[in-house]
């Protein structure tokens, strides 16, 4: 079977400029460019015929290759290719397949590099996105966020499964002697105008010694089967039978378990530590130094974590303040000149309109918000094995290209000699986009070889050695008048997630960091004077990217400043956010909540509504929240949550997304925050980070609006998050008259 | 020390004060039953002790009395329980890592109380965290499993 590997060597990748030319005519070219990495390992008797199909005698595996942390992500790229495929939904196995630049994300960097507005459709927006396709290519970024998923594979993945069919009716053709244009195809079968079926899994090897086509035609929307209908989840019956395998459930014969100690003052190193008592204890097998802690290996978790107890572990000093009251000192120093990050919008004169205003009409206020952690359930966990100069890695990682540099790395291995075998996820928010788990797995694997190790941190490790969403501050002006906002001048401060975050992949990243101002600096208001200025904290606490990333922060500071002057002006919120608004996608947005919600329909007295509206990840986003001031405390009665997203490719996930990241945006509004004392996170486990539960969740209504249509296509999983916390705050002050400038809102109110 | 684990028994050489948790998961290679918190505070580790919902992270497994249900124990993929084909229909679960000690609250819940009100459903799994917010479709699914189970 070497001959199939040899001829199906084809390469394959969809360049995105190609791709977007052919928009017009409906027809897609593609140019070819990298190796196939499948061929790499191809099984006798498999054949592949681009990067995203591998088909052999046993059936038709598709090539996933983001990284699934809860949010659907191998079912939506399967539901792509096998649309143009013509594959029965959920006959073929899902694979993410191996960390390769083929695999690379093309719609990242052009979001998160340029302070292109995502609103801006202009020769120059295209362009830079082009360009942040490129980026993507060049960094080698295999990388799950962003909320890039679907925008970047909505082309590639249709036209991989369109080119594989194209090549398995040929292989039909040749086979049967009827012409292409008689043959058709439905659920893995070509069939034949006689009546034949003949599967795809007998015309693999044939199709496979075949030219690639060098242009396709994709189905247009309304032939769709699979895409914009309701899917079951792929993994929806493991998921509910206890079935389904994440990374920490790895067993492997032999596999020993162990657990870490490293200092809760990250990168704060360890002075020294003495194991002899958990070196005695039961089950252990090995204890041993690791970069700033120790690791500990027995023959089960427990017994490890019992161990790791026993450690004496003198630690050194956190190299940043050592605490929450010094890390805020910190960020309200940072509104300086020398500070300034970045100021991408300036439109009008804020300082004129100010300068000349009668100040009973100028409002000021300072807001604040903490560190969070991400605190995914599945605690950080990493299955190795270093057998023989190989290194195998079992883990869940958005990142599995870094993943596999970091790891050799450690190792002192070359890449070629990691496999990475990526799990699915319990839970993610952004937390496996660091590999520090990893590599002190890895760390492990060197003392202790030729057997598999699962690495386990306890909760309480994970909770303090996140990298969390940074602390932000936000000093803002504004001026009111003729019942309308006039002027708009917000500061925000925060430390580089860029610098921190692509730092420890060794990734320069020069000039301002758009996340310090994302959500804030683009949003879609003709306000007559209206300014944005970005400052950098100092680095900190190491921080990265918590869902939905600068704009979780900044949609709650751009958001309740703009509800303070819209009620200033008095002027209702959602009328003058309506009119204020200069982006028709973003006005239907906020139409559409208004309708949904019964804005305007009276309350009783102790009752009030709140509206927000962020536009982040290029999806404007616009939420409503109802509560009622009881005499214990506020209680959310409902919420309702509306985007912009040009496509739904599946109605029934994108509901779960808008409906969690809008659950998951109240919950940490409300209640949760992590606090530094001796450099060193104050929160250990859920008793102390709470979350929130089903007594406390609403009745939310979503609905997802297709008004942009396929050319706009975008992801979801973050964009519900920012409007959380403002519509919540809003709505409070609506039912209590009271405004809550800091997060969580429980510093100030209680919740029921 | 003996323990009867989905119907089967098991003869284990073990000290007493192990967590059932890490017996089922490293012990027994039974991993439906999740590690989230080891203080039962998250729920992921929910299991049936004779027909009781517990959390096993915090239970010793010389303390357990009676036989020892879990996810893998009320219904298969090609048997399902109530619960889990109310799961199923929802497509309740995004991550998925609660959802095993979710669905055994709710299977204990609706065995105590089979006509439960909205607010005895929210009260009863309150005691089960989700990270992803899968809450309103638990809900529903807690409501449908109850429902199938009064007609079953």
């Amino acid at each position: 079977m070497a001959n199939i590997a040899r001829i199906a060597r084809r390469t394959f990748l969809i360049g995105a400029g190609a791709v977007a030319a052919g928009l017009a005519v409906g027809t897609y070219l593609y140019k070819r460019e990298g190796a196939n990495p499948l061929l790499k390992n191809l099984p006798d008797g498999a054949a592949t015929l681009n990067p995203y199909v591998r088909i052999d005698a046993s059936g038709i595996t598709l090539i996933t290759p983001r990284a699934d942390k809860g949010q659907g992500a191998y079912s939506v790229q399967a539901a792509l290719i096998a649309e143009e495929l013509d594959l029965a939904w959920g006959e073929f196995k899902v694979d993410p397949g191996p960390p390769d630049n083929v695999y690379y994300n093309g719609a990242l960097m052009g979001e998160i590099v340029f302070p292109i507005a995502a609103t801006s459709d202009s020769f120059i927006a295209r362009t830079a996105r082009g360009m942040g396709d490129v980026m993507g290519k060049m960094l080698n970024l295999q990388l799950t966020g962003g909320s890039s998923t679907v925008p970047d594979a909505f082309d590639k993945l249709r036209v991989a499964g369109a080119v594989a069919r194209q090549m398995l009716l040929a292989a039909a053709a040749q086979q049967t002697g009827v012409a292409v244009a008689q043959l058709k195809t439905a659920d893995g079968h070509v069939l034949t105008p006689d009546g034949k079926r003949i599967p795809y899994t007998a015309l693999a090897a044939a199709a496979g010694k075949l030219k690639a086509p060098s242009e396709v035609t994709l189905k247009p929307a309304s032939e769709w089967r699979l895409l914009g209908k309701p899917l079951r989840r792929l993994d929806i019956v493991p998921k509910s039978t206890g079935t389904a395998v994440y990374g920490i459930d790895l067993r492997m014969p032999d596999m020993v378990y162990a657990t870490v100690r490293t200092n809760p003052r990250r990168d704060g190193g360890m002075k020294r530590f003495d194991a002899k008592k958990a070196e005695a204890a039961k089950g252990v097998l090995k204890v041993v130094a690791i970069n700033g802690g120790v690791g500990v290996i027995a023959n089960n978790t427990w017994r490890a974590f019992q161990a790791a107890n026993l450690l004496e572990i003198e630690w050194g000093p956190a190299p940043y303040p050592a605490s929450s009251e010094a890390m805020f000192k910190q960020g309200s120093e940072s509104f300086t000149a020398e500070r300034q990050d970045s100021r991408h919008k300036d439109e009008g004169n804020v300082e004129a309109a100010l300068k000349a205003a009668d100040p009973k009409n100028v409002l000021q206020a300072e807001y604040r918000v903490p560190y969070l952690a991400h605190a995914p359930l599945e605690p950080m966990n990493a299955v190795v094995l270093l057998k023989d100069g190989r290194l195998d890695i079992w883990t869940g990682t958005q990142i599995p290209g870094f993943a596999v540099i970091g790891a050799a790395a450690v190792a002192g291995l070359s890449e070629d000699k990691v496999h990475m075998h990526v799990q699915i996820m319990g839970g993610s928010f952004g937390r496996r986009l660091e590999d520090d788990y990893l590599r002190q797995a890895v760390e492990l694997a060197k003392v202790h070889q030729g057997v598999p190790i699962k690495m386990t941190w306890t909760r309480e490790e994970d909770m303090t050695h996140d990298y969390p969403r940074p602390i932000v501050m936000s000093r803002a002006r504004g001026l009111v008048g003729a019942g309308q906002v006039q002027a708009y001048d917000l500061s925000v401060a925060a430390a580089s997630v860029g610098v921190s975050q692509m730092g420890r992949q060794n990734i320069p990243t020069p000039g301002p960091d758009l996340t310090i101002v994302a959500g804030a600096w683009d949003q879609p208001f003709a306000i007559p004077n209206y300014r944005v200025t970005g400052y950098r904290m100092p680095a900190m606490v190491p921080v990265s990217s918590w869902r939905s990333v600068g704009a979780s922060a900044n949609g709650f500071l751009h958001d309740c400043f703009l509800d303070e002057l819209i009620l200033a002006a008095g002027a209702d919120p959602l009328a003058e956010r309506i009119r204020l608004c200069s982006h028709e996608p973003s006005r239907r947005v906020l139409k559409a909540v208004g309708e949904l919600s019964g804005w305007g329909t009276p309350l009783p007295k102790g009752r009030g509504r709140g509206v927000a509206f962020t536009l982040s990840f290029g999806v404007p986003t616009a939420e409503v929240v109802e509560v009622t001031a009881t005499p214990k405390g506020i209680r959310i009665d409902k919420a309702f949550v509306v985007a912009e997203v040009g496509q739904v490719l599946d109605p029934v996930n994108i509901e779960a997304q808008m409906t969690g990241g809008m659950i998951w945006g109240l919950s940490h509004a409300m209640m949760s925050e992590l606090t530094y004392a001796d450099g060193a996170p104050e929160q250990t486990n859920f008793h102390n980070y709470p979350s929130i539960r089903m007594v406390q969740v609403p009745q939310i209504v979503a609905k997802a609006l297709q008004n942009t249509g396929v050319g706009h296509i975008k992801g979801i999983g973050e964009p519900p998050v920012p409007p959380a916390a403002p519509a919540l705050a809003n709505a409070i002050f609506a039912a209590t008259g009271q405004r809550i400038r800091e997060l969580p809102l429980r510093k100030h109110i209680e919740f029921v | 020390m003996k323990l009867t684990v989905n119907g089967k028994d098991h003869v284990l050489d073990i000290e007493p004060e192990m967590p059932l948790l890490w017996v089922l998961r490293d012990e027994l290679g039974i991993t439906g039953p999740k590690f989230g918190c080891g203080m039962a505070q998250c729920g992921a580790c929910t299991v049936h002790v004779n027909g009781t919902a517990v959390r096993s992270c915090s239970i010793p497994v010389g303390t357990v009395q009676g036989p020892v249900t879990t996810i893998e124990g009320i219904g298969r993929p090609d048997a399902l329980h109530a619960v889990q084909r109310a799961w199923i229909d929802h497509q309740v679960a995004q991550c998925g890592y609660c959802q095993s000690g979710q669905m055994m609250t709710a299977a204990a819940f609706l065995a105590s109380e089979p006509n439960p009100s909205d607010e005895q459903i929210d009260q009863a799994m309150s005691g089960n965290l989700c990270r992803c917010g899968t809450y309103p479709r638990i809900r529903l699914a807690v409501k449908a499993a109850a429902a199938h189970l009064k007609g079953a």
